[in-house]
């Protein structure tokens, strides 16, 4: 563990700083989503085309991997809840829990998108597409970093150390779960 | 919040109780578009999604015991979000203008329906 | 008690050893070396963007002729200058001077903090910063060149290979700015952390230094309207090497969504680079003119509305776009609002001057020129936010005029009043007052020499990013010629005026006379430590405590005219 400055340890805000650093960043994934997401709802509403090439999106994929995100978000609370009692090996197992839903999202949506490609419907199919892959890919890319962050705090906390960590991860994972949540009904349902 | 509360919320049986609740909206956000009726496909499809996402926020992120500044930041942001939107789509939701017109917008549903793979 | 309990986690988390020689400039985590290197890096780019400007004024002033030092100025290349001047001068210079360097020097010091509170994530956002400005410059030397659609990229000219002449450039110009948004979106989250968690013992939200509530604003602003843009620099990414269809008009994309999704932050990117330098200049104002900031809340709360009112604006850029006028009404009454708030700041300003006891030292100078090019900068802005001027003077020169009389005040006035001010502490030694005066008179004269001509221009007609006017008869004319070999003029004798700056610069660096820990006698933190800061800024066990606000200069209760915040009453 490395020297941390006097000043990482002071909260003068009332919360500690890694978790109100943590609160900042989440304000700022919300404009970016936000941003990716408006711009698709604008084009969605307006191209009648899109809901025709949105009717090929599988909806049973999709539905399942809410499942799988929804239950990676339990399992991530419940790590900061072991942690919170001071049981590192046990927040630790739950991490691991946590990062294999997110290896399961990552591998039905390689399965899902190789048969998608497979029948043609390729990032230049349309733009209904290309905004489909882009922001089912820029929410993948954040579950892969979110996945990799979670090893790192996981072996930490397997050893008792940097248990406050626990929960800031967990509080990114579930900001990547609700961008999910909004992004299945966008992408998925509405048809 | 007393001790108790406290305990009960953080403890793992009312984390599994809200990820059943979630799952139960999951099935209905599935189920309801089924209908067909358009008023219910948006109600189950987007309003359960922001039903799901404000029960992640409360109970799995506990936004509502943080301190409050955190909720008004987050809330700004997404205000933002709005105004983006109800001053953009104007006017790239708009078809056609006085003197101009966008014809790649206006493919009717139908003449995609043929093509997998459709060209470019 | 909060001092015990400072000493006591920082001896539990073990003694941060300071790293020195080259290891120092590639692994150092210390925010006063990092700020420095953005600093340098800021300024290294200044002079590149610099020149790009000397090189186009030149063909604008001799069209068609070898420029020296440069060459013949074909039109595309008078497009990749414009362009890479630009989008330097914003992101590359003003960005890290102003924001990163400032807000990595000043705010732990002046927070009474030992570093800022993720130094790892400090030096992070640097090395992010500074591939960014290597991918800019890489995107010159690759095959077809560096990117020539403006700084603003708008599609299709910018995502379609068979407009654009350069495939390559145009992505790594893309990627470049994304690499520096990412960078600054880190920064800010540590500047935004630092200031609300890591403040001196005794220090409440209004004895912060204004300088750094304007960082911290302007990091915040940043923050929340950069996401829009980074998520239409994938999509125009795509445009460019996938063969998406986002913002081509052909196959079902717009390329108006870009021209939101830009400006969204690009009118607040205004207001970031302004409020560090607005800060700048209020902290200097009061140390040289002795008296406290006539009113801070009201400072504050406006700063707060204008930044939410940055928000509401951005479509004045699009006027002229095709974009729906009942849109552009809403957009010209909140344009014309968002003056009156800055306006107003002007106004607290000079009510701070107001009955003070001035010393016009150069850092003094430099901050009254800044309240003076500024309001002009800011008055002309009102003939851009009217949509019904704006269809004349859109893409005119009156824009550039225009901007340049905001943005120079920003990057160049405020940044030099930032250093002759800071350069004491941060370098332990005092410039040359007399060089410092010589650079500031002819830079400031220089400069109105330039743009003036360039407001009188564009009201004539003058269009913007045009290399030559010969087929432009009615911009033609033998005294419109005259007016802008003038303003090239000017440009080159403003150009010759910075070595002046940079000997003073480099020569006080090594052999200026030694500066105490507070020369100017001054208020706030970073005064009381030594001259350059130690690692760790203070003595572990001398973290300072505040006991009051940061201008409390000529109080009736303190015995000297200043009153230093840590000092027990």
């Amino acid at each position: 563990m490395s020297a941390r400055p006097i000043a990482t340890t002071r909260s003068a805000a009332g919360l500690p700083t890694g978790r109100l650093a943590v609160w900042w960043l989440v304000v700022s994934e919300i404009v970016i989503f936000g941003g990716l997401l408006a711009s698709y709802i604008m084009y969605r509403l307006a191209h009648d085309a899109f809901a025709v090439q949105a009717a090929h999106t599988n909806t049973w994929i999709g539905a399942f991997n809410t499942l799988v995100l929804l239950t990676s978000s339990l399992s991530a609370v419940m790590a900061h809840t072991a942690a919170e009692r001071g049981d590192g090996p046990k927040a630790a197992r739950l991490l691991w829990a946590t990062i294999v839903g997110a290896l399961t999202f990552l591998a039905v949506k390689a399965f899902e998108w190789t048969e998608e490609i497979q029948h043609g419907f390729t990032i230049t199919s349309s733009t209904f597409w290309s905004f489909y892959y882009c922001a089912a890919g820029l929410h993948a890319s954040h579950v892969i970093a979110g996945a990799i962050v979670m090893m790192f705090v996981a072996r930490d906390a397997a050893r008792n150390r940097e248990l406050h960590r626990v929960e800031l991860a967990g509080i990114y994972w579930h900001f990547v779960d609700i961008v999910w949540i909004f992004l299945f009904p966008l992408l998925y349902i509405a048809k | 919040m007393s001790e108790h509360a406290h305990a009960e919320a953080h403890s793992p049986s009312h984390y599994v109780r809200i990820w059943a609740l979630l799952l139960a909206l999951l099935v209905v956000s599935v189920a309801g578009p089924m209908l067909g009726v358009m008023w219910v496909t948006l109600v189950t499809a987007f309003g359960i999604a922001v039903v799901k996402a404000y029960l992640v926020a409360k109970h799995f992120m506990h936004v509502n015991v943080e301190q409050r500044f955190i909720a008004y930041a987050l809330l700004t942001a997404l205000v933002f979000m709005l105004l983006f939107f109800a001053a953009t789509a104007p006017d790239v939701m708009k078809k056609d203008g006085t003197q101009w017109e966008k014809p790649s917008w206006k493919v009717p549903a139908a003449a995609e329906a043929g093509g997998h793979g459709a060209s470019h | 008690m909060a001092h015990a309990a400072d000493v006591h986690a920082h001896a539990e988390h073990g003694h941060h050893e300071e790293t020195t020689g080259l290891r120092k400039y590639l692994f150092s985590t210390d925010h006063k070396v990092i700020a420095m290197q953005y600093m340098f890096t800021g300024m290294a780019m200044a002079l590149i963007g610099g020149f790009f400007a000397y090189a186009f004024r030149m063909q604008m002033a001799f069209p068609g002729m070898d420029v020296p030092f440069y060459g013949l100025v074909t039109p595309n290349k008078y497009n990749v200058l414009i362009t890479n001047h630009g989008a330097i001068m914003i992101f590359w210079v003003a960005m890290p001077v102003l924001i990163a360097a400032f807000g990595n020097f000043l705010i732990p010091l002046m927070l009474g903090a030992d570093d800022m509170v993720f130094p790892r994530l400090n030096r992070l956002s640097y090395q992010i910063f500074l591939l960014s400005a290597v991918i800019l410059l890489a995107s010159f030397f690759v095959q077809g060149g560096a990117f020539a659609g403006a700084w603003t990229m708008y599609p299709p000219l910018s995502a379609k290979a068979e407009y654009g002449l350069a495939p390559l450039g145009s992505s790594l110009f893309l990627v470049a700015v994304a690499f520096e948004f990412v960078a600054f979106l880190l920064g800010g989250i540590n500047f935004i952390t630092t200031t609300m968690n890591s403040r001196a013992p005794g220090m409440k939200m209004y004895d912060i230094p204004i300088v750094v509530w304007m960082i911290v604003v302007a990091s915040i602003l940043f923050m929340a309207s950069v996401g829009p843009l980074i998520a239409g620099a994938l999509m125009l990414f795509m445009d460019q090497q996938v063969g998406t269809a986002f913002f081509d008009p052909d196959k079902g994309g717009d390329p108006v969504l870009w021209q939101h999704l830009f400006w969204f932050f690009g009118h607040p990117e205004v207001y970031v680079v302004l409020l560090p330098a607005m800060g700048i200049v209020a902290d200097i104002m009061t140390v040289f003119s002795r008296k406290k900031l006539f009113a801070y809340k009201t400072v504050l709360y406006t700063v707060f509305a204008t930044g939410v009112l940055s928000f509401t604006v951005w479509a004045h850029h699009q006027f002229v776009a095709g974009i729906d006028p009942r849109m552009a009404n809403i957009f010209t009454v909140t344009t014309l609002l968002i003056s009156v708030p800055i306006a107003e700041m002007c106004f607290v300003y000079i009510a701070t001057l107001y009955g003070g006891s001035i010393t016009l030292t150069t850092p003094m100078l430099w901050a009254l020129s800044f309240l003076a090019t500024f309001l002009i900068g800011g008055v002309t802005g009102i003939f851009l936010g009217a949509s019904g001027s704006d269809i004349y003077m859109h893409d005119t020169y009156f824009v550039l005029a225009h901007f340049h009389y905001t943005f120079v005040p920003i990057a160049i006035i405020g940044t030099f009043a930032g250093v002759t001010f800071w350069f004491p502490k941060m370098f332990g030694r005092m410039l040359n007052e007399t060089l410092g005066k010589i650079h500031f008179w002819i830079t400031i004269i220089a400069f109105n020499c330039i743009f003036i001509p360039l407001f009188v221009l564009g009201t004539a007609g003058d269009h913007r990013r045009i290399y030559d006017y010969t087929n432009f008869p009615d911009s033609s004319l033998p005294w419109m010629q005259d007016m802008r070999v003038f303003a090239t003029y000017a440009l080159i004798v403003m150009l010759l005026a910075q070595p002046i700056f940079l000997f003073n610069f480099f020569w006080s660096l090594f052999r200026g006379p030694k500066a105490g820990r507070n020369p100017y006698r001054a208020n706030t933190l970073e005064w009381t430590t030594e001259s350059p800061p130690p690692h760790g800024n203070w003595p572990v066990d001398q973290l300072p405590t505040v006991y009051r606000g940061p201008y409390e200069y000529n109080h009736p209760d303190s015995k000297e005219d200043y009153w230093p915040q840590n000092q027990p009453a």
